[in-house]
Protein backbone atom coordinates (compact mmCIF):
# COMPACT_ATOMS: atom_id res chain seq x y z
CA UNK A 1 0.00 0.00 0.00
CA UNK A 2 1.32 3.46 -1.11
CA UNK A 3 -0.23 5.07 2.13
CA UNK A 4 1.29 2.84 4.61
CA UNK A 5 5.04 3.67 2.68
CA UNK A 6 4.67 7.21 2.75
CA UNK A 7 3.73 6.92 6.72
CA UNK A 8 6.85 4.84 7.25
CA UNK A 9 9.17 7.55 5.22
CA UNK A 10 7.59 9.70 7.33
CA UNK A 11 8.30 8.04 10.55
CA UNK A 12 11.61 7.38 9.45
CA UNK A 13 12.11 10.73 8.84
CA UNK A 14 10.85 12.17 12.19
CA UNK A 15 13.04 9.58 14.16
CA UNK A 16 16.15 10.95 12.05
CA UNK A 17 15.18 14.37 13.95
CA UNK A 18 14.66 13.08 17.30
CA UNK A 19 17.88 11.08 16.76
CA UNK A 20 19.95 14.04 15.78
CA UNK A 21 18.46 16.02 18.75
CA UNK A 22 19.43 13.21 21.34
CA UNK A 23 22.95 12.57 19.73
CA UNK A 24 23.79 16.26 20.01
CA UNK A 25 22.36 16.56 23.82
CA UNK A 26 24.24 13.34 24.75
CA UNK A 27 27.88 14.99 22.71
CA UNK A 28 27.30 17.89 25.16
CA UNK A 29 26.92 16.04 28.22
CA UNK A 30 29.47 13.98 27.98
CA UNK A 31 32.32 16.04 26.35
CA UNK A 32 30.64 18.34 29.31
CA UNK A 33 30.61 21.35 26.53
CA UNK A 34 30.24 24.81 27.91
CA UNK A 35 26.74 26.60 27.11
CA UNK A 36 28.68 29.62 25.80
CA UNK A 37 30.21 27.82 22.77
CA UNK A 38 27.17 24.81 22.38
CA UNK A 39 24.34 24.62 24.58
CA UNK A 40 22.16 21.51 24.89
CA UNK A 41 18.85 21.59 22.76
CA UNK A 42 17.20 20.93 26.10
CA UNK A 43 18.49 24.47 27.01
CA UNK A 44 17.42 26.06 24.25
CA UNK A 45 14.03 24.85 24.38
CA UNK A 46 14.02 26.09 27.63
CA UNK A 47 15.06 29.70 26.42
CA UNK A 48 12.67 29.82 23.82
CA UNK A 49 9.89 28.50 26.12
CA UNK A 50 11.14 31.23 29.02
CA UNK A 51 11.89 33.93 26.25
CA UNK A 52 8.51 33.61 23.91
CA UNK A 53 6.53 36.55 24.82
CA UNK A 54 9.61 39.13 24.00
CA UNK A 55 10.82 37.17 21.29
CA UNK A 56 6.56 37.08 19.31
CA UNK A 57 6.69 40.53 18.36
CA UNK A 58 10.16 39.79 16.68
CA UNK A 59 8.70 36.89 14.96
CA UNK A 60 5.90 39.10 13.52
CA UNK A 61 8.43 41.97 12.44
CA UNK A 62 10.16 39.01 11.26
CA UNK A 63 7.31 37.37 9.19
CA UNK A 64 5.60 40.86 7.81
CA UNK A 65 9.23 41.95 6.53
CA UNK A 66 9.24 38.45 4.32
CA UNK A 67 5.88 38.27 3.25
CA UNK A 68 5.63 42.11 2.37
CA UNK A 69 9.37 41.31 0.18
CA UNK A 70 7.91 38.56 -1.38
CA UNK A 71 4.78 39.64 -2.64
CA UNK A 72 6.11 42.62 -4.21
CA UNK A 73 8.90 40.56 -5.04
CA UNK A 74 6.21 38.05 -6.37
CA UNK A 75 4.82 40.81 -8.56
CA UNK A 76 7.64 41.78 -10.01
CA UNK A 77 8.68 38.80 -11.10
CA UNK A 78 5.36 37.87 -12.73
CA UNK A 79 5.67 40.67 -14.67
CA UNK A 80 9.47 41.00 -15.70
CA UNK A 81 8.86 36.87 -16.20
CA UNK A 82 6.23 37.28 -18.53
CA UNK A 83 7.32 39.98 -20.86
CA UNK A 84 10.69 37.79 -21.10
CA UNK A 85 9.09 34.31 -21.78
CA UNK A 86 6.57 36.23 -24.46
CA UNK A 87 8.95 38.07 -26.71
CA UNK A 88 12.20 36.22 -27.52
CA UNK A 89 14.11 39.91 -28.05
CA UNK A 90 12.86 41.09 -25.15
CA UNK A 91 14.42 37.84 -23.25
CA UNK A 92 17.82 38.02 -25.24
CA UNK A 93 18.33 41.57 -24.38
CA UNK A 94 17.02 41.57 -20.55
CA UNK A 95 18.71 38.23 -19.51
CA UNK A 96 22.47 39.27 -19.05
CA UNK A 97 21.22 42.09 -17.16
CA UNK A 98 18.99 39.76 -15.06
CA UNK A 99 21.65 36.98 -14.37
CA UNK A 100 24.54 39.79 -13.41
CA UNK A 101 21.70 41.50 -10.79
CA UNK A 102 21.22 38.39 -9.32
CA UNK A 103 24.76 37.50 -8.89
CA UNK A 104 25.23 40.05 -7.04
CA UNK A 105 25.66 38.23 -2.96
CA UNK A 106 22.43 41.02 -1.42
CA UNK A 107 24.37 40.82 1.96
CA UNK A 108 26.32 43.61 0.01
CA UNK A 109 23.05 45.40 -1.14
CA UNK A 110 21.50 46.25 2.31
CA UNK A 111 24.57 49.07 3.26
CA UNK A 112 23.30 51.05 0.26
CA UNK A 113 19.63 50.62 1.16
CA UNK A 114 20.67 51.58 4.51
CA UNK A 115 22.49 54.48 3.03
CA UNK A 116 19.34 55.09 0.99
CA UNK A 117 16.11 54.24 3.30
CA UNK A 118 17.87 53.79 7.02
CA UNK A 119 18.00 51.16 9.19
CA UNK A 120 14.66 48.96 9.74
CA UNK A 121 11.62 47.19 7.95
CA UNK A 122 12.58 48.94 4.60
CA UNK A 123 16.11 47.43 3.58
CA UNK A 124 14.77 44.33 5.11
CA UNK A 125 11.35 44.16 2.59
CA UNK A 126 13.97 45.04 -0.44
CA UNK A 127 16.15 42.96 0.20
CA UNK A 128 13.85 39.87 0.66
CA UNK A 129 12.45 41.40 -2.66
CA UNK A 130 15.58 41.35 -4.60
CA UNK A 131 16.74 37.92 -3.08
CA UNK A 132 12.94 36.31 -3.88
CA UNK A 133 12.28 37.95 -7.72
CA UNK A 134 14.77 35.60 -9.46
CA UNK A 135 13.71 32.46 -9.40
CA UNK A 136 9.90 33.42 -10.51
CA UNK A 137 11.13 35.56 -13.35
CA UNK A 138 12.89 32.43 -14.50
CA UNK A 139 9.61 30.07 -13.97
CA UNK A 140 7.22 32.21 -15.81
CA UNK A 141 9.25 33.02 -18.81
CA UNK A 142 9.95 29.17 -19.16
CA UNK A 143 6.59 28.07 -18.43
CA UNK A 144 5.91 30.78 -21.35
CA UNK A 145 8.43 29.04 -23.81
CA UNK A 146 6.87 25.79 -23.57
CA UNK A 147 3.49 26.75 -25.21
CA UNK A 148 3.00 24.05 -27.99
CA UNK A 149 3.07 25.73 -31.41
CA UNK A 150 0.34 23.85 -32.31
CA UNK A 151 -1.90 24.86 -30.12
CA UNK A 152 -0.75 28.20 -30.93
CA UNK A 153 -1.71 28.12 -34.34
CA UNK A 154 -4.73 26.48 -33.97
CA UNK A 155 -5.44 29.53 -31.95
CA UNK A 156 -4.12 32.15 -34.30
CA UNK A 157 -6.09 30.72 -37.17
CA UNK A 158 -9.57 30.94 -35.26
CA UNK A 159 -7.89 35.09 -35.14
CA UNK A 160 -6.73 35.15 -31.12
CA UNK A 161 -4.56 38.39 -30.24
CA UNK A 162 -1.42 37.22 -28.38
CA UNK A 163 -3.34 38.47 -25.28
CA UNK A 164 -5.79 35.66 -25.43
CA UNK A 165 -2.96 33.08 -26.13
CA UNK A 166 -1.16 34.44 -22.99
CA UNK A 167 -4.30 34.37 -20.93
CA UNK A 168 -5.86 31.34 -21.91
CA UNK A 169 -2.98 29.15 -22.49
CA UNK A 170 -0.10 30.80 -21.42
CA UNK A 171 -0.47 32.01 -18.38
CA UNK A 172 -2.32 28.52 -16.81
CA UNK A 173 0.56 26.77 -18.15
CA UNK A 174 2.96 28.66 -16.28
CA UNK A 175 1.35 27.52 -12.66
CA UNK A 176 2.72 24.41 -11.96
CA UNK A 177 6.41 26.19 -12.66
CA UNK A 178 5.10 29.43 -10.94
CA UNK A 179 3.93 27.78 -7.88
CA UNK A 180 7.01 25.65 -7.88
CA UNK A 181 8.66 29.07 -7.72
CA UNK A 182 6.73 30.29 -4.88
CA UNK A 183 8.06 27.69 -2.61
CA UNK A 184 11.62 28.62 -3.15
CA UNK A 185 10.87 32.15 -3.31
CA UNK A 186 9.42 32.48 -0.08
CA UNK A 187 12.49 30.55 1.27
CA UNK A 188 14.99 33.49 -0.77
CA UNK A 189 12.32 36.01 1.12
CA UNK A 190 13.42 35.02 4.24
CA UNK A 191 16.94 34.82 3.84
CA UNK A 192 16.67 38.02 2.84
CA UNK A 193 14.79 39.57 5.48
CA UNK A 194 16.82 37.93 7.94
CA UNK A 195 19.31 39.08 6.56
CA UNK A 196 19.06 42.91 6.42
CA UNK A 197 17.84 42.39 10.45
CA UNK A 198 21.03 41.11 11.32
CA UNK A 199 22.97 43.40 9.51
CA UNK A 200 20.78 47.01 10.08
CA UNK A 201 17.81 46.63 12.32
CA UNK A 202 16.76 47.12 15.43
CA UNK A 203 13.68 44.74 15.31
CA UNK A 204 13.46 41.44 14.12
CA UNK A 205 14.88 37.69 14.84
CA UNK A 206 17.80 38.36 12.97
CA UNK A 207 18.72 41.19 15.57
CA UNK A 208 17.36 38.99 18.18
CA UNK A 209 20.45 36.70 17.77
CA UNK A 210 23.07 39.57 17.16
CA UNK A 211 22.42 41.14 20.24
CA UNK A 212 21.95 38.15 22.22
CA UNK A 213 25.41 37.44 20.55
CA UNK A 214 27.32 40.40 21.65
CA UNK A 215 26.07 39.70 25.32
CA UNK A 216 27.05 36.52 25.61
CA UNK A 217 23.50 34.80 25.41
CA UNK A 218 24.88 32.14 23.80
CA UNK A 219 21.12 29.70 24.39
CA UNK A 220 19.06 32.86 23.20
CA UNK A 221 21.24 33.15 19.82
CA UNK A 222 20.17 29.46 19.26
CA UNK A 223 16.38 30.03 19.89
CA UNK A 224 16.54 32.46 17.46
CA UNK A 225 17.95 29.73 15.15
CA UNK A 226 15.36 27.43 16.07
CA UNK A 227 12.53 29.91 15.18
CA UNK A 228 14.24 31.04 12.29
CA UNK A 229 14.58 27.20 10.93
CA UNK A 230 10.74 26.46 12.42
CA UNK A 231 9.66 29.67 10.49
CA UNK A 232 11.34 29.33 7.45
CA UNK A 233 9.98 25.31 7.37
CA UNK A 234 6.48 26.67 8.05
CA UNK A 235 6.63 28.78 5.13
CA UNK A 236 7.83 26.83 2.52
CA UNK A 237 5.19 24.13 3.65
CA UNK A 238 2.16 26.72 3.96
CA UNK A 239 3.37 26.96 0.05
CA UNK A 240 3.88 23.54 -0.87
CA UNK A 241 0.20 22.79 0.30
CA UNK A 242 -1.16 25.79 -1.66
CA UNK A 243 1.20 24.11 -4.98
CA UNK A 244 -0.33 20.92 -4.50
CA UNK A 245 -4.11 22.04 -4.13
CA UNK A 246 -3.70 24.67 -7.31
CA UNK A 247 -1.47 22.54 -9.63
CA UNK A 248 -2.76 19.14 -9.09
CA UNK A 249 -3.31 18.76 -12.95
CA UNK A 250 0.20 18.48 -13.57
CA UNK A 251 1.12 16.21 -11.09
CA UNK A 252 -1.71 13.70 -11.57
CA UNK A 253 -1.02 11.33 -14.68
CA UNK A 254 -0.39 8.38 -12.02
CA UNK A 255 -3.59 8.14 -10.79
CA UNK A 256 -4.84 7.11 -14.41
CA UNK A 257 -9.12 6.39 -13.53
CA UNK A 258 -8.53 3.64 -16.66
CA UNK A 259 -12.26 4.37 -18.91
CA UNK B 1 -4.96 20.30 -63.81
CA UNK B 2 -7.40 22.15 -62.35
CA UNK B 3 -11.06 20.80 -62.26
CA UNK B 4 -13.29 22.42 -64.47
CA UNK B 5 -15.41 25.50 -63.26
CA UNK B 6 -17.66 23.86 -60.38
CA UNK B 7 -21.11 25.06 -59.23
CA UNK B 8 -20.69 25.72 -55.83
CA UNK B 9 -18.87 28.89 -54.61
CA UNK B 10 -14.71 28.91 -54.70
CA UNK B 11 -13.89 28.00 -50.76
CA UNK B 12 -10.16 28.53 -51.30
CA UNK B 13 -8.04 30.00 -54.57
CA UNK B 14 -4.30 30.20 -54.71
CA UNK B 15 -3.66 31.96 -57.40
CA UNK B 16 0.54 31.58 -58.89
CA UNK B 17 0.87 31.40 -54.58
CA UNK B 18 4.79 30.29 -53.91
CA UNK B 19 6.79 30.56 -50.20
CA UNK B 20 10.06 30.69 -49.74
CA UNK B 21 11.11 31.14 -45.98
CA UNK B 22 13.99 33.22 -45.20
CA UNK B 23 15.94 35.72 -47.58
CA UNK B 24 18.94 36.59 -50.23
CA UNK B 25 21.67 33.43 -49.99
CA UNK B 26 19.70 31.54 -47.20
CA UNK B 27 16.36 31.37 -48.93
CA UNK B 28 14.51 28.10 -48.92
CA UNK B 29 11.64 27.79 -51.36
CA UNK B 30 9.08 25.76 -49.64
CA UNK B 31 6.20 26.21 -52.02
CA UNK B 32 6.98 26.46 -55.97
CA UNK B 33 4.11 28.84 -57.69
CA UNK B 34 0.51 26.90 -57.09
CA UNK B 35 -2.68 27.33 -58.71
CA UNK B 36 -5.61 25.27 -56.61
CA UNK B 37 -9.22 26.00 -56.26
CA UNK B 38 -11.46 23.94 -53.86
CA UNK B 39 -15.19 24.82 -53.87
CA UNK B 40 -17.15 25.13 -50.81
CA UNK B 41 -18.22 21.53 -49.39
CA UNK B 42 -15.36 20.04 -50.93
CA UNK B 43 -13.23 17.63 -49.31
CA UNK B 44 -9.44 17.51 -50.77
CA UNK B 45 -6.30 15.41 -49.60
CA UNK B 46 -3.13 16.68 -50.32
CA UNK B 47 -0.48 13.93 -50.33
CA UNK B 48 3.13 13.75 -51.65
CA UNK B 49 6.61 13.20 -50.58
CA UNK B 50 7.84 14.44 -47.25
CA UNK B 51 8.68 18.06 -46.72
CA UNK B 52 7.17 18.84 -50.05
CA UNK B 53 4.79 21.68 -48.99
CA UNK B 54 1.84 20.15 -47.98
CA UNK B 55 1.65 21.77 -44.85
CA UNK B 56 2.34 24.97 -46.22
CA UNK B 57 -0.33 24.99 -48.13
CA UNK B 58 -2.46 24.40 -45.21
CA UNK B 59 -0.45 27.12 -43.46
CA UNK B 60 -1.55 29.23 -46.22
CA UNK B 61 -4.97 28.73 -45.94
CA UNK B 62 -5.00 29.29 -42.45
CA UNK B 63 -3.72 32.35 -42.90
CA UNK B 64 -0.89 31.45 -40.64
CA UNK B 65 1.77 32.19 -43.35
CA UNK B 66 1.19 34.67 -45.75
CA UNK B 67 2.15 33.85 -49.79
CA UNK B 68 5.83 35.09 -51.25
CA UNK B 69 3.99 35.75 -54.47
CA UNK B 70 0.61 35.28 -55.44
CA UNK B 71 -2.53 35.31 -54.04
CA UNK B 72 -4.49 33.25 -51.77
CA UNK B 73 -8.50 34.12 -51.44
CA UNK B 74 -10.38 32.44 -48.73
CA UNK B 75 -14.39 33.01 -48.42
CA UNK B 76 -13.65 35.33 -51.29
CA UNK B 77 -11.06 37.72 -49.82
CA UNK B 78 -7.31 37.85 -49.48
CA UNK B 79 -6.09 36.09 -46.19
CA UNK B 80 -5.19 37.45 -43.42
CA UNK B 81 -5.15 35.57 -40.34
CA UNK B 82 -7.31 37.80 -38.10
CA UNK B 83 -10.23 37.43 -40.30
CA UNK B 84 -10.36 33.86 -40.55
CA UNK B 85 -12.37 31.18 -38.88
CA UNK B 86 -10.76 27.94 -39.43
CA UNK B 87 -10.73 25.06 -37.48
CA UNK B 88 -7.30 23.04 -37.32
CA UNK B 89 -6.26 19.69 -35.83
CA UNK B 90 -2.79 18.65 -36.07
CA UNK B 91 -0.72 15.18 -35.41
CA UNK B 92 -0.92 16.10 -31.63
CA UNK B 93 -4.30 16.63 -30.42
CA UNK B 94 -2.55 19.34 -27.86
CA UNK B 95 -5.72 19.45 -25.27
CA UNK B 96 -4.83 21.44 -22.11
CA UNK B 97 -4.20 19.12 -19.40
CA UNK B 98 -5.83 21.52 -16.35
CA UNK B 99 -9.29 21.76 -18.14
CA UNK B 100 -11.56 19.09 -18.67
CA UNK B 101 -12.97 17.36 -22.38
CA UNK B 102 -16.05 19.15 -22.46
CA UNK B 103 -14.04 22.69 -22.13
CA UNK B 104 -11.03 21.99 -24.40
CA UNK B 105 -13.65 21.73 -27.04
CA UNK B 106 -15.10 24.88 -26.15
CA UNK B 107 -12.31 26.89 -26.42
CA UNK B 108 -12.25 28.48 -29.80
CA UNK B 109 -15.99 29.74 -28.30
CA UNK B 110 -14.03 31.87 -26.27
CA UNK B 111 -11.94 33.46 -29.06
CA UNK B 112 -14.25 33.43 -31.91
CA UNK B 113 -16.78 36.31 -32.64
CA UNK B 114 -20.31 35.85 -31.77
CA UNK B 115 -19.75 33.28 -29.35
CA UNK B 116 -17.08 35.13 -27.71
CA UNK B 117 -19.24 37.87 -26.19
CA UNK B 118 -21.32 35.49 -25.04
CA UNK B 119 -19.23 32.73 -23.53
CA UNK B 120 -19.82 33.91 -19.85
CA UNK B 121 -23.27 33.73 -20.29
CA UNK B 122 -23.69 30.15 -22.20
CA UNK B 123 -20.84 27.94 -21.16
CA UNK B 124 -22.81 26.37 -18.92
CA UNK B 125 -25.71 25.90 -20.48
CA UNK B 126 -26.11 26.22 -24.77
CA UNK B 127 -22.06 25.94 -25.23
CA UNK B 128 -21.89 22.78 -23.13
CA UNK B 129 -24.65 20.78 -25.09
CA UNK B 130 -22.96 22.03 -27.92
CA UNK B 131 -19.94 19.88 -27.03
CA UNK B 132 -21.25 17.18 -25.82
CA UNK B 133 -23.38 17.15 -29.07
CA UNK B 134 -20.09 16.99 -31.09
CA UNK B 135 -18.95 14.45 -28.39
CA UNK B 136 -21.55 12.17 -28.56
CA UNK B 137 -21.23 11.88 -32.57
CA UNK B 138 -17.42 11.17 -32.55
CA UNK B 139 -18.47 8.17 -29.51
CA UNK B 140 -17.40 10.22 -26.67
CA UNK B 141 -20.95 10.67 -25.10
CA UNK B 142 -20.22 10.95 -21.17
CA UNK B 143 -16.54 11.69 -21.56
CA UNK B 144 -17.24 15.69 -21.36
CA UNK B 145 -16.36 16.23 -17.66
CA UNK B 146 -13.21 13.71 -17.60
CA UNK B 147 -9.44 15.26 -17.96
CA UNK B 148 -7.65 14.92 -20.81
CA UNK B 149 -5.00 12.42 -19.36
CA UNK B 150 -7.93 10.09 -18.71
CA UNK B 151 -8.29 9.56 -22.33
CA UNK B 152 -6.31 7.39 -24.56
CA UNK B 153 -4.30 8.61 -28.03
CA UNK B 154 -7.12 7.76 -30.14
CA UNK B 155 -9.76 9.42 -27.36
CA UNK B 156 -7.96 12.51 -27.42
CA UNK B 157 -7.59 12.86 -31.50
CA UNK B 158 -11.75 12.64 -31.54
CA UNK B 159 -11.77 15.18 -28.85
CA UNK B 160 -9.72 17.53 -31.25
CA UNK B 161 -11.60 17.21 -34.69
CA UNK B 162 -14.94 18.76 -31.90
CA UNK B 163 -12.71 21.52 -30.71
CA UNK B 164 -11.87 21.89 -34.70
CA UNK B 165 -15.31 21.67 -35.33
CA UNK B 166 -17.20 23.46 -32.06
CA UNK B 167 -17.60 26.75 -33.38
CA UNK B 168 -18.61 25.53 -36.87
CA UNK B 169 -16.04 26.94 -39.05
CA UNK B 170 -16.64 26.96 -42.88
CA UNK B 171 -13.00 25.62 -43.53
CA UNK B 172 -11.66 22.79 -41.47
CA UNK B 173 -7.78 22.24 -41.90
CA UNK B 174 -6.25 19.00 -40.99
CA UNK B 175 -2.28 18.13 -40.93
CA UNK B 176 -2.08 14.51 -40.40
CA UNK B 177 -4.52 14.74 -38.02
CA UNK B 178 -4.26 10.74 -37.25
CA UNK B 179 -0.66 9.78 -38.05
CA UNK B 180 0.51 8.65 -34.26
CA UNK B 181 -2.50 6.63 -34.08
CA UNK B 182 -2.82 2.53 -34.84
CA UNK B 183 -4.38 1.49 -38.13
CA UNK B 184 -7.83 0.20 -36.33
CA UNK B 185 -7.85 3.51 -34.25
CA UNK B 186 -7.03 5.32 -37.24
CA UNK B 187 -9.63 3.37 -40.02
CA UNK B 188 -12.76 3.83 -37.00
CA UNK B 189 -11.81 7.62 -37.09
CA UNK B 190 -11.75 8.18 -40.88
CA UNK B 191 -15.87 6.65 -40.59
CA UNK B 192 -16.11 9.38 -37.82
CA UNK B 193 -14.37 12.20 -39.82
CA UNK B 194 -16.72 10.97 -42.95
CA UNK B 195 -19.49 11.11 -40.53
CA UNK B 196 -18.91 14.77 -39.33
CA UNK B 197 -17.88 15.77 -42.72
CA UNK B 198 -21.31 14.88 -43.98
CA UNK B 199 -23.16 16.41 -41.40
CA UNK B 200 -21.42 19.88 -41.10
CA UNK B 201 -20.57 20.10 -44.59
CA UNK B 202 -17.43 21.64 -44.38
CA UNK B 203 -14.65 22.29 -46.90
CA UNK B 204 -12.26 20.11 -45.86
CA UNK B 205 -8.00 20.15 -46.32
CA UNK B 206 -6.39 17.21 -45.53
CA UNK B 207 -2.59 16.57 -45.45
CA UNK B 208 -1.70 13.11 -45.17
CA UNK B 209 1.00 10.29 -45.84
CA UNK B 210 -1.31 7.50 -46.09
CA UNK B 211 -2.93 7.05 -49.38
CA UNK B 212 -5.66 4.76 -48.59
CA UNK B 213 -6.56 7.63 -45.76
CA UNK B 214 -7.03 10.19 -48.97
CA UNK B 215 -8.82 7.91 -51.10
CA UNK B 216 -11.40 6.54 -47.84
CA UNK B 217 -12.31 10.53 -46.80
CA UNK B 218 -11.40 12.69 -50.28
CA UNK B 219 -13.60 13.39 -53.08
CA UNK B 220 -10.21 14.66 -54.56
CA UNK B 221 -6.76 14.23 -54.59
CA UNK B 222 -4.14 16.35 -55.22
CA UNK B 223 -0.67 15.03 -55.66
CA UNK B 224 2.42 17.32 -54.98
CA UNK B 225 5.85 17.22 -56.47
CA UNK B 226 8.99 17.01 -53.95
CA UNK B 227 10.40 20.46 -52.70
CA UNK B 228 9.59 22.92 -53.54
CA UNK B 229 5.92 21.41 -54.21
CA UNK B 230 3.80 22.12 -56.68
CA UNK B 231 0.84 19.97 -57.96
CA UNK B 232 1.33 17.49 -59.94
CA UNK B 233 -1.93 15.89 -60.60
CA UNK B 234 -5.27 15.98 -59.07
CA UNK B 235 -7.69 13.22 -58.66
CA UNK B 236 -11.46 13.15 -58.51
CA UNK B 237 -12.84 10.19 -56.26
CA UNK B 238 -15.74 9.17 -56.84
CA UNK B 239 -16.46 5.87 -54.47
CA UNK B 240 -19.94 6.42 -53.38
CA UNK B 241 -20.60 7.60 -49.81
CA UNK B 242 -20.79 6.56 -46.76
CA UNK B 243 -17.37 4.76 -47.74
CA UNK B 244 -16.01 1.41 -45.36
CA UNK B 245 -13.02 0.16 -44.62
CA UNK B 246 -13.86 -2.95 -46.65
CA UNK B 247 -14.33 -0.81 -49.91
CA UNK B 248 -10.25 0.14 -49.37
CA UNK B 249 -9.48 -3.15 -50.51
CA UNK B 250 -11.69 -3.45 -53.54
CA UNK B 251 -9.95 -3.48 -56.84
CA UNK B 252 -10.83 0.56 -58.11
CA UNK B 253 -9.74 1.22 -54.94
CA UNK B 254 -6.30 -0.87 -55.31
CA UNK B 255 -5.49 0.75 -58.88
CA UNK B 256 -6.62 4.18 -57.22
CA UNK B 257 -3.70 3.76 -54.62
CA UNK B 258 -1.52 2.61 -57.10
CA UNK B 259 -1.59 4.96 -59.87
CA UNK B 260 -0.99 7.75 -56.68
CA UNK B 261 1.70 5.42 -55.27
CA UNK B 262 3.79 5.62 -59.21
CA UNK B 263 3.47 9.13 -58.68
CA UNK B 264 4.91 9.61 -55.68
CA UNK B 265 7.57 7.25 -55.86
CA UNK B 266 8.80 9.28 -59.32
CA UNK B 267 8.13 12.79 -57.69
CA UNK B 268 10.30 11.40 -55.30
CA UNK B 269 12.58 10.19 -57.51
CA UNK B 270 12.69 13.95 -59.24
CA UNK B 271 13.21 16.69 -57.45
CA UNK B 272 12.43 19.70 -59.00
CA UNK B 273 14.35 23.10 -59.68
CA UNK B 274 13.81 26.70 -59.23
CA UNK B 275 10.51 27.73 -58.23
Amino acid sequence: MPDLDNLRQKAWSAGLIVLFFVAWELFCLMTGMSDLILPRPSQIFTTLIQKFPILWPHILQTLATTMLGFVFGVALGVVLGAIIGVSKTAYDTCYPLLVGFSSIPKVAIVPILVLWFGSGTVPAVLTALSICFFPIVVNIATGLATTEPELEDVLKALGASKFDILWNVGLPRTMPFFFASLKVAVSYAFVGAVLSETVASNRGIGNVMMTASSNFNVPLVFAGLFVLAGLGVALYVVFSLIEGRVTGWATRKNDLIAT
Amino acid sequence: MPLADSPAPIAIELSDASVTFGRGSRAVPALAKTNLRIAEGEFVALVGPSGCGKSTILRLASGLVQPTTGAVIVGGREVAARALRVGMAFQNPTMLPWMTIERNIMLPLKIVEPYRSQFRKLRRTAFRDKANALLEQVGLKGFGSNYPWQLSGGMLQRANLCRALIHEPRLLLLDEPFGALDQFTREELWSILQGLWMTHKPTVLLVTHDLREAGFLAGRICVMSARPGRILDDNSVEFARPRTVAMTFEPDFVALNQKLRALIVDARATPQEGG
